[in-house]
């Protein structure tokens, strides 16, 4: 079974509707245990950071998801949360990869919203994909390329577009969204 | 390279598309989710579903209607049409939709889209902003163009941005269904004056239509619906054609 994390942020759903088009079944759940045992978990979500972080700290969900040594893939403010910081709402994250999330300098339209390539792509979740295909995303806040990046991406400034550690991965843009090049990203995390 | 978005719009009437669609091979052509499914297929980069009736006994139609989408489209899709309070975007959400859009209700009162992106986020905010032409004044008009205001469209377009719309969608009412090109002056000074992304919408008769407002403007994508619905251009080969223009389309 498949976890995906309820929290007080959007688009969890679409994360559902998606791993049911490739067939596999998940839970929505903010359940310790049925986080703990399920094979992957999955850390979606559109929203704010600070207040995000709030709310998993009140539940002491942030500890649960920092234990989980099965598969995690975090997916947009899920990868903001990994990090140590953000800049939005100054908010200390999870502090699960070495990487600081900053604000977009507003020297073009923000948020970056739309269909991006990357710049260099490695590792497990980029198996058959190339830095042609192009990726949904929609932030404002960038978390700045570190020792746990395995995908960038260019929008006013080089930035992360997918980082891993250890049984973590995390994505900025939204596999879920991101037409037949999102499912096999997603396809490459389930069959890890 | 951040691509240039084109958006096919599909009106929507007690859960059916509107209007006439000749594509062949559909199974129901009246279906939205066929038609969306056709669309993607043809590499739309994403869906706009708007609720021409939007009364209030339509609404729970147009929520399973939603919910179908979302379970069967695997591109980002908006949803607009007589949306008046915070609750109907938190149905409409929860449906699974990834935008919804306000018009002449946010015009009336526009403190609801700094509730609704309080509650959901700013990327979530699409603000349609229908605009005419009138005694060499670009303003705003509600109601379908029905009723003009007496909001200029730069004003309310740096407005919306200010209270926290993460989009603008912008339609010249003096183009809509002419045909005849995206008016690119309006467009070009809106795009230029905020700094969220704008979609172009109203007058899309070519794909010349198209590439004029990206190399003209600053928008970000452009919308258009019967040209597509009739199968006058198929997004395939606007988009080739784009690429060969040499405008970042994915």
């Amino acid at each position: 079974m498949i976890a995906i994390l309820k929290y007080n942020a959007g688009n969890i759903k679409s994360v559902q509707n998606a791993l049911t088009r490739l067939g596999y079944k998940s839970n929505i759940t903010d359940n310790p245990s049925e986080l703990l045992n399920a094979d992957k978990v999955i850390f979606p979500g559109v929203g704010e950071a600070s207040s995000a972080i709030h709310y998993l700290r009140d539940r002491g969900l942030d500890k649960t998801i920092i234990s989980l040594k099965q598969p995690v893939l975090g997916i947009c403010l899920g990868l903001q949360l990994m990090c140590r910081f953000s800049e939005e709402g100054e908010t200390t994250c999870m502090g699960i990869f070495d990487s600081d999330v900053r604000l977009f300098p507003p020297v073009e339209k923000i948020p970056h919203m739309g269909w991006n390539n990357c710049l260099t792509i490695k590792g497990d979740l980029f198996k058959g994909i190339t830095v042609k295909d192009d990726l949904y995303y929609v932030h404002s806040y960038y978390a700045e390329i570190s020792s746990c990046t395995v995908a960038t991406c260019d929008y006013i400034v080089p930035f992360s577009a997918a980082m891993q550690k250890d049984n973590f991965y995390a994505t900025q843009f939204h596999p879920e969204k991101s037409a037949e090049t999102g499912e096999k990203i997603l396809k490459n995390f389930l069959e890890l | 390279m951040l691509k240039k978005r084109i958006i096919p719009c599909l009106d929507i009437k007690d859960g059916r598309t509107v209007k006439g669609v000749n594509f062949i091979n559909l199974i129901d052509a009246g279906d939205p989710v066929e038609l969306a499914k056709v669309y993607v297929k043809q590499g739309a980069d994403e869906l706009v579903f708007l609720d021409i009736t939007a009364t209030i006994e339509n609404r729970k139609a147009l929520a399973a209607l939603v919910e179908r989408i979302a379970t069967e489209i695997n591109i980002p899709f908006t949803v607009g049409g007589g949306i008046d309070t915070v609750k109907d975007v938190s149905i409409l959400i929860k449906a699974g939709a990834d935008k919804v859009t306000v018009n002449s209700s946010a015009v009336r009162r526009p403190e609801l889209i700094s509730e609704i992106a309080g509650q959901f986020g700013s990327q979530c905010v699409v603000v349609a902003i229908d605009t005419k032409l009138v005694d060499g004044e670009w303003r705003v008009v509600v109601d379908g163009g029905r009723t003009l205001t007496e909001l200029k469209t730069i004003s309310w377009a740096n407005m919306v941005e200010e209270l926290g719309a993460g989009e603008i969608l912008l339609t010249s009412m003096n183009n809509d269904g002419t045909k005849s090109g995206f008016s690119l002056d309006i467009a070009g000074e809106v795009s230029r004056n905020v700094n969220i992304p704008v979609i172009a919408s109203g007058g899309a008769g070519s794909m010349e239509h198209f590439s004029q407002v990206f190399f003209n403007t600053e928008c970000s994508a452009a919308l258009a619906a019967s040209i597509f619905h009739f199968g006058k251009i198929d997004i395939r080969e606007l988009k080739k054609y784009l690429k060969h223009e040499g405008i970042a389309i994915r």
